[in-house]
C-alpha cells in the first residue's frame, strides 16, 4: 500500500514491471520489494526445503527471502535480492522454487512432511542401499534443491573489471561514513566513499531523524553536495565491498547498469579491485529477528525495515501493524507508522520494565508465540503474565536487536569479540590493519555516536596518511542510549525460524547440539544454518545463541562461524570480465596468419599462438591426404613452414659465452662465429628443461632459440640464473622472438629456394648462420633443419614477415614445393627422432633421450650435479624409443607399453606413448615413445595398449629415428 | 629501397570514444639498451642522454630513453637505430623496433579507461614517467606523455587482442559517461 | 596482496611469478657432496611465521626477489633484489 507524501521515489516518473506474469506500477527509485509492497503483494518467494510460501522481511542486502529471477533479453539472474534490486520500466521478474505456482507449490507437501525432514534428514536417509544413491536419490534431490535456475544459455550481458586507488576507503555512507568521508575530503585526502545502496545515507534516509535541527535527510543532502565538489572525492554509488584482502586491497561490486533497461556497451556491473592506504569500515547494523512458532508468515517483517519502506518509499505492507521487541529501537518507527495514517495495534515489548509510549498500547514482558496466516499474516498470539492473547494485525515488525556489519573485518581471520552490553559481536580492534569502524558497524548506534565515531575515525586515518584534519564542528543529534534484553527465541511448541533462507529452526539447532554437533561449525554444516545466498546475515547470531543454551555455554564460548569474502554474492561473470570467448587470453598471431587463412589452413592453438594445421587442396576430403602430401612434399621438393613462434633471445657481452657454458649442457665458448650449436638445457633437479639451437653471429652476440612453449618459461630461468648466480658478469640478454618473422625452407630444393629468394646461392655449410639481404631488407639465414632435410630458416624484421611469406610460397610452388603446416611438421620430425616438449614433459633426463653424453664433463652447468644422482640414469630409466605396428594400425600417445604376456596392470605398465604420426615416407605408422632399459631392446615386440580408445597393437620398437639416421640428407 | 613490402602491426585507423582517441604509431624504432653492470652512467653519457632511473624517460630532442625494465632502457624516436648508436657502447644493443606495437591513448578518459586494464594508479601520472606492467594480460611498457595522453607498448602479436582490449573498455566508459549525463 | 618491487614500487601480486624458498639461491659449488644438493634441491621448513621465498616481476621489470614475510599474519617485512641493490641500480 502505498502512503501520500511519504517516501524519497520519484512519483513523477512512473514505472511498469511485471512479476510472475501480472503488470503491476511502480516509481523510479522503488526497489521491485517496495513496488510489490506498494502493490499489496505479500507472498513473494517459496522457502528452500518446505516451499513455504514467503514474504519480504528485510530493506536490504541481508534479504532471505524475497530472491527472485530477473529476466532479460540477454541473460536471466537467479537469486536476485527483490531488496536490492532497483526498478526500471520493463522489469521482468520471477519467483523462485515453486512449481507450478507461487500460489500452488506441490512441494509444498514437504512441509506436511516436516517431522521428518529435520536437520541431517538427507545425511540419515540416503545411506541406504548404497547402490540407490546415484540412480535415484541424487537425480531427485539435484531437482528438487537450489533457488532460482539459469538460463542456460551464455549470458550475453557485458561485465566490466577495474582498478581504483585511493588514500581512504570509507566503506558504507550512513551518518559514520559520511561524517568520516567529509572529514577527510576536507583535509585534502584522497577519498573513495562505497555505499551499497543507489541513494547514499543509510538509516538516516530509512528514520526520521532531525541532524542540528533540521530531517537528517537535508544534512545528507548538504554532505553529499559538498563530496560532489571537491575533486578529491569519488562517491561510488550501487556498489558494495565485498571482501578484504591482505595489504589493504578491496573487492566491490559495482552494479553499473542493473537498475536499467540494457544499453549498448553498458556493463552490467564492474567488480573494483580498490588498493587503499587506509579505510574506514561503516557497514552498519543488520536488525535481527525473534524466533516463535511460524515466525516466518509473510507479513512478519523487521522493524527497521518497515520504518525503511515507509520512510523511504513511501509504502507499508499492513493497514493494521503490531511490533514486537526487546530493545527501543522500534519506538521511532512505531510514531512514524502512527504519523502516517498507520494503526499500530500495539508493541509487544519482552522487558518487563520496558519504557512507556505515549498514544500506543504497550504490552511490556510480552512475547509472541505463533504468528497465523499461512499466505499472509492474519493474526498474532501472544503471553503477558503467562496469560495468552490474540491480536488481529497484518504486519509484525520484529526487533531482537542488531549486529553490527563485522563481517570485512574478519576477512583477514580476524575473529570479533562479544559484547554483553550489545548482546552482539563487535569487531575487534586492528583485525585489518589500516581498518579503522566507525559508527553502528562498530557498536555506537545512536546517531550522534555515528556521527562522533566516523569524524574521530577519519581522524585518526588522517594523522596515519600524515594530514592533519581541519577542526570538526560535530553535527547535533540524538544520542540515546541502546538498552536490550536479549532475547532470541521464545520458548513453546512448533516451529520457529532461525534462518529462512534455509529453513532451519529452532529445533534443528537443538537437534545438532543433542547429535553432538555441539562446535558451531559442525552445526553449521550440519543443520545448514548460514550456507544460503544470504549466508545468514539475520539469523547467524541467533542460531549460535541458541546452540549455546543447547550446550550450555555462554555466547562468547561458543563463537561464530568465519565470515569470508564474498560479503554479499559477486556474480562469476563480473569476476571474470573480459575473459569471455577469445578475451580468455591474448591471442598471439603471426605475420603469416591471414596468407595461412587465406588458402583455408584450419589454425590451430600452440600456447596463445594460431599456427596452421595444414594446407587442404581441392579434391582432398580429409586432414591426412593434405598432411601425407605436405610431408612428401619436403622429402621431395621444398616446403615452408612458419617457425616465428620459436623464443629467440638475443644475448651479448664479454661474459655471454661463460653464462651460455652455464645454462646449456654442453659447451658454447668453442663455437667459433657464424655457427649454430644444438643445446640442451636442464633444470637444477637435473630434469630437461629445454632444447633448441644458439647461434653465434658475433664475438660476443649470440642468439638462442628455444621451443614455442618453453620461450617464456626460459625467459625467466635465465634472469633467474644471470641474476641469482651472476650479477656481476658482463652480459645481457632480451627477447627478440617478436621481433623476427622467421620461415623454414626445407627439401632437396631448399637450396635452390633460397637461392632464387636472396639471388644467390646461400654458401652455409650445415649448423652455419650468416646475415643476408632479402630483396633489399637486413636479415639472417640459417642453415638448421627439423625435418631431416637440407633446411634453412631465413629470418626477416617482422614488419616484412608477411610479404617474405607470399612470396617465398610463391617460389616454393613454381618449384613444385609449397606450404606444409604443423601435422606436416609434426611427422617430418617424428620420423626423424626429433624431440619436442611431448617428450621432455618435465620428468625427462639427459640419459633417458639418449644426451648423456651432451653433459659436458669440463665444466659446471645448472643441473648438472642433480643429473648424475642415482637413478637418474640407468636401465630401470624409461628410454626414448622408435615404436612401428606390425600391422598397419593406428596407434595413439598417452597408450601404455606392455611385455607380451603379462597383465595389462598398471604395475606392469613398462613405457608410455608421447607422440605418434602416420609416416608416408616410411608408409607405417610412427611413435615415440619411453620403454623401460628401450634403448637395449630394440628389435623387441611390445603390446600398445590405450584403454581410453580401444587401442591394443603389436609393435616393434626401433631406433627413434626411422628416416636417414647417418643425417646424410641434413649435411647434403 | 627493400623490396619486400613493410607492414605495421595493426594498420588501423585511429578510434575516438568519450573524446579519448586510439591509434597505432606504425613502424615504430626502438632500440634496447642494457648497459652491463656499472656502465649505466658511462651508456648515458655516450649517448647525450641520463640513463634513466627506473619509472622514469629521459629525452633529448627527439630522442627518449625509456626505462623499460631492470638494467634495460628503450631508445625510442624517429632517429633510433642500431647504426647511428656510438661504437664500443659497454651495452647490449638490440633493435626491438618489430617487437612491439606502440599505441597512444589520448584523452580526458585515457585514465579510466586505462583504469580497467593496467592495475596502476595513473591519475597523477606526468610526462617523464614510464612503466612496467601489465596491459590485462599482456606486457606492458607504458610511457606517461602528460595532459591525459599514454603511449603503450606491448608484443607485437598480441597487437589485435589489445586494441580490441582498449576499445571495449572505452567503450564502457563512454556509455558510462552517458548514463551520468 | 602487494609486493613493493625495489625498481618498480607498490604492485598488485597478480604482476608476480611465485617460484618457491629463497634456499635456491644458495647454490651449492661445483663438486659439492650429494647431501648438500639433495638439502639445496629438496629439503624445506614449512615454518608457521617468517618466511623467504622468491618472487619473479613477471610483469613487470623482471627482476627476481627475495621476499621476507611472515605465513601466519600476511605481512611482507623485506622485498630485496636477488642480484643485490648495487646490481639492480646498474652499479655493481
Amino acid at each position: 500500500m502505498r502512503i501520500d507524501g511519504k517516501g524519497r521515489i520519484d512519483r513523477t516518473r512512473p514505472v511498469t514491471f511485471r512479476f510472475d506474469g501480472r503488470s503491476y506500477a511502480g516509481y523510479r527509485g522503488d526497489t521491485l520489494a517496495s513496488a510489490l509492497i506498494a502493490n499489496d503483494v505479500r507472498v513473494v518467494g517459496r522457502s528452500f526445503k518446505y516451499h513455504r510460501p514467503r514474504g519480504i522481511l528485510t530493506a536490504g542486502p541481508e534479504e532471505p527471502n524475497a530472491l527472485v529471477e530477473v529476466v532479460g533479453p540477454a541473460n536471466q539472474t537467479p537469486n536476485t535480492r527483490a531488496t536490492v534490486q532497483e526498478l526500471f520500466e520493463g522489469l521482468v521478474a520471477r519467483s523462485q522454487n515453486r512449481w507450478p505456482s507461487l500460489g500452488f507449490d506441490l512441494l509444498e507437501v514437504n512441509d506436511l512432511a516436516a517431522p521428518f525432514l529435520s536437520a541431517g534428514f538427507y545425511y540419515k536417509t540416503f545411506m541406504w542401499p548404497r547402490r540407490f544413491w546415484e540412480g535415484l536419490y541424487e537425480p531427485l534431490i539435484r531437482r528438487a534443491a537450489g533457488l532460482g535456475r539459469l538460463s542456460g544459455k551464455h549470458d550475453e550481458g557485458l561485465y566490466e573489471k577495474a582498478w581504483a586507488h585511493c588514500d581512504l576507503l570509507v566503506i558504507g555512507a550512513g551518518p559514520a561514513g559520511l561524517m568520516a568521508a567529509l572529514v577527510a575530503a576536507r583535509a585534502g585526502a584522497d577519498v573513495i566513499l562505497c555505499d551499497e545502496s543507489a541513494e547514499p545515507g543509510g538509516r538516516l534516509l530509512a528514520d526520521e531523524g532531525m541532524i542540528d535541527g533540521a530531517p537528517a535527510a537535508e544534512w545528507v543532502a548538504r554532505v553529499l553536495a559538498e563530496l560532489a565538489d571537491l575533486p578529491n572525492v569519488r562517491l561510488m554509488r550501487r556498489t558494495t565491498v565485498t571482501g578484504v584482502y591482505d595489504d589493504s586491497t578491496f573487492g566491490a561490486l559495482e552494479r553499473v547498469g542493473l537498475h536499467r533497461s540494457p544499453r549498448p556497451n553498458l556493463p552490467r556491473e564492474c567488480f573494483w579491485r580498490i588498493v587503499a592506504k587506509r579505510s574506514v569500515l561503516a557497514a552498519g547494523a543488520l536488525e535481527r529477528g525473534i524466533a516463535f512458532q511460524d515466525n516466518d508468515r509473510p507479513g512478519v517483517m523487521m522493524a527497521s525495515a518497515l520504518a525503511t519502506y515507509l520512510n523511504r518509499y513511501g509504502v507499508v505492507p499492513g493497514k493494521r501493524v503490531a511490533l514486537f521487541a526487546n530493545n527501543d529501537s522500534v519506538r521511532a518507527t512505531a510514531r512514524s507508522l502512527m504519523a502516517a495514517g498507520v494503526e499500530v495495534a500495539a508493541i509487544l515489548d519482552s522487558r518487563p520494565d520496558a519504557p512507556d509510549e505515549p498514544g500506543i498500547v504497550v504490552h511490556k514482558g510480552a512475547v509472541v508465540q505463533r504468528a497465523r496466516g499461512r499466505m499472509g499474516l492474519r493474526e498474532i498470539s501472544f503471553t503477558k503474565d503467562g496469560r495468552a492473547q490474540r491480536l488481529e494485525v497484518e504486519c509484525l515488525g520484529l526487533s531482537g536487536g542488531w549486529n553490527p556489519s563485522v563481517h570485512l573485518t574478519c576477512h583477514l581471520n580476524g575473529r570479533p569479540r562479544w559484547s554483553e552490553d550489545l548482546a552482539a559481536f563487535v569487531p575487534m580492534e586492528g583485525a585489518v590493519p589500516g581498518m579503522l569502524v566507525a559508527g553502528a558497524a562498530g557498536g555506537s548506534f545512536s546517531t550522534h555516536g555515528c556521527l562522533a565515531s566516523g569524524a574521530e575515525a577519519a581522524r585518526a586515518s588522517l594523522e596515519a596518511l600524515g594530514r592533519a584534519a581541519g577542526a570538526v564542528e560535530l553535527p547535533r543529534a540524538e544520542d540515546a542510549p541502546y538498552v536490550i534484553a536479549p532475547l532470541w527465541a521464545v520458548a513453546g511448541k512448533g516451529r520457529a525460524w532461525l534462518d529462512f533462507a534455509n529453513d532451519v529452526t529452532v529445533k534443528d539447532v537443538a537437534l545438532a547440539a543433542q547429535e553432538g554437533f555441539r562446535s558451531v561449525e559442525h552445526m553449521k554444516r550440519y543443520t545448514t544454518q548460514g550456507m544460503a545466498p544470504d549466508q545468514g546475515k539475520s539469523s547467524n547470531v541467533a542460531a549460535l545463541a541458541v546452540l549455546a543454551d543447547a550446550t550450555g555455554r555462554g555466547i562468547a564460548e561458543t563463537g561464530t562461524t568465519t565470515f569470508r569474502p564474498p560479503y554479499t554474492p559477486v556474480s562469476i561473470a563480473a569476476m571474470g570480465a573480459g575473459g569471455r570467448g577469445a578475451g580468455f587470453a591474448p591471442q598471439r598471431f603471426l605475420t603469416s596468419d591471414q596468407a595461412s587463412r587465406d588458402r583455408g589452413a584450419p589454425m590451430v592453438e600452440a600456447g596463445l599462438w594460431y599456427r596452421p594445421s595444414y594446407f587442404p587442396k581441392p579434391g582432398e576430403t580429409t586432414w591426412r591426404e593434405a598432411c601425407d602430401r605436405e610431408v612428401r612434399m619436403v622429402r621431395e621438393s621444398v616446403g615452408v613452414t612458419d617457425v616465428s613462434t620459436l623464443g629467440k633471445i638475443d644475448i651479448q657481452g664479454p661474459d655471454a659465452a661463460r653464462f651460455l657454458d652455464l645454462v646449456y649442457t654442453n659447451t658454447f665458448s668453442t663455437l667459433p662465429v657464424g655457427k649454430v650449436r644444438y643445446g640442451l638445457m636442464l633444470r637444477e633437479d637435473g630434469h630437461v628443461l629445454d632444447d633448441g639451437t644458439c647461434a653465434r653471429l658475433g664475438d660476443q652476440h649470440w642468439l638462442m632459440t628455444t621451443t614455442t612453449a618453453a620461450a617464456g618459461l626460459v625467459m625467466r630461468h635465465l634472469d633467474f640464473v644471470s641474476q641469482a648466480f651472476c650479477a656481476g658478469w658482463q652480459v645481457r640478454f632480451a627477447s627478440v622472438t617478436e621481433g623476427w618473422a622467421q620461415f623454414a625452407i626445407a627439401g632437396p630444393k631448399a637450396r635452390a629456394l633460397v637461392a632464387s629468394a636472396l639471388g644467390h646461392a646461400p654458401d652455409l655449410p650445415f649448423m652455419g648462420c650468416a646475415p643476408v639481404t632479402v630483396q633489399g631488407v637486413a636479415g639472417r639465414l640459417f642453415r638448421i633443419s627439423f625435418s631431416g632435410e637440407e633446411g634453412y630458416e631465413l629470418a626477416v624484421p617482422t614488419r616484412y614477415g608477411e610479404a617474405l611469406f607470399r612470396d617465398l610460397t610463391a617460389r616454393a610452388e613454381t618449384m613444385g614445393g609449397g606450404l606444409y603446416g604443423m601435422e606436416a611438421l609434426n611427422v617430418l620430425r617424428i620420423e626423424k627422432g626429433f624431440i619436442t616438449h611431448a617428450e621432455i614433459h618435465g620428468r625427462i633426463t639427459a640419459f633417458d633421450i639418449g644426451m648423456e653424453k651432451m653433459v659436458s664433463a669440463k665444466k659446471d652447468c645448472i643441473g648438472k650435479a642433480a643429473a648424475a644422482r642415482p637413478g637418474m640414469t640407468g636401465p630401470a630409466r624409461a628410454q626414448l624409443v622408435g615404436l612401428k605396428p606390425l600391422t598397419d594400425s593406428v596407434i595413439t600417445a598417452g597408450a601404455h607399453l606392455f611385455a607380451q604376456g603379462v597383465d595389462l596392470v598398471r604395475e606392469q605398465s613398462a613405457g608410455y606413448v608421447t607422440s605418434v604420426g602416420y609416416s608416408p615416407t616410411l608408409h607405417s605408422h610412427l611413435a615415440l615413445a619411453f620403454l623401460d632399459n628401450g634403448r637395449a631392446r630394440h628389435g623387441e615386440t611390445v603390446r600398445l595398449v590405450d584403454r581410453l580408445r580401444g587401442v591394443d597393437v603389436l609393435c616393434t620398437v626401433t631406433d627413434p629415428v626411422f628416416h636417414d639416421p647417418k643425417g646424410e640428407k641434413l649435411r647434403a | 629501397m627493400p623490396d619486400l613490402i613493410a607492414k605495421p602491426a595493426l594498420g588501423v585507423a585511429p578510434v575516438t570514444h568519450a573524446g579519448t582517441t586510439l591509434a597505432e604509431i606504425p613502424l615504430p624504432q626502438i632500440i634496447a639498451i642494457a648497459p652491463y653492470p656499472g656502465q649505466a652512467a658511462a651508456v648515458g653519457a655516450a649517448l647525450g642522454l641520463a640513463f634513466p632511473a627506473p619509472n622514469t624517460v629521459s629525452e633529448s630532442g627527439g630522442a627518449r630513453l625509456v626505462w623499460a625494465g631492470r638494467d634495460m632502457a628503450f631508445l625510442i624516436g624517429a632517429e633510433a637505430s642500431a647504426a647511428t648508436l656510438p661504437e664500443g657502447l659497454a651495452a647490449m644493443v638490440s633493435d626491438q623496433s618489430d617487437a612491439w606495437v606502440m599505441l597512444t591513448l589520448v584523452g580526458p578518459r585515457a585514465v579510466d579507461v586505462l583504469a580497467r586494464l593496467v592495475p596502476l594508479d595513473l591519475r597523477a601520472a606526468q610526462r617523464g614517467q614510464a612503466f612496467r606492467s601489465a596491459l590485462g594480460h599482456m606486457p606492458l611498457v607504458l610511457i606517461a606523455e602528460g595532459e591525459g595522453g599514454f603511449t603503450l607498448l606491448t608484443f607485437r602479436s598480441m597487437a589485435r587482442t589489445a586494441w580490441h582490449e582498449i576499445e571495449e573498455a572505452m567503450a564502457k566508459v563512454e556509455a558510462r559517461l552517458a548514463l551520468s549525463a | 596482496m602487494r609486493l613493493t618491487c625495489p625498481l618498480c614500487g607498490p604492485r598488485d601480486r597478480r604482476e608476480f611469478y611465485y617460484y618457491g624458498a629463497a634456499d635456491y639461491l644458495a647454490r651449492p659449488a661445483e663438486g659439492a657432496p650429494p647431501e648438500a644438493w639433495d638439502d639445496y634441491l629438496h629439503l624445506r621448513d614449512n615454518p608457521a611465521g617468517v618466511t623467504q621465498d622468491l618472487w619473479y616481476h613477471e610483469q613487470g621489470c623482471c627482476s627476481w626477489l627475495k621476499v621476507t614475510r611472515n605465513t601466519v599474519t600476511h605481512e611482507i617485512l623485506a622485498v630485496e633484489s636477488v642480484a643485490g641493490a648495487d646490481a639492480a641500480e646498474g652499479r655493481a
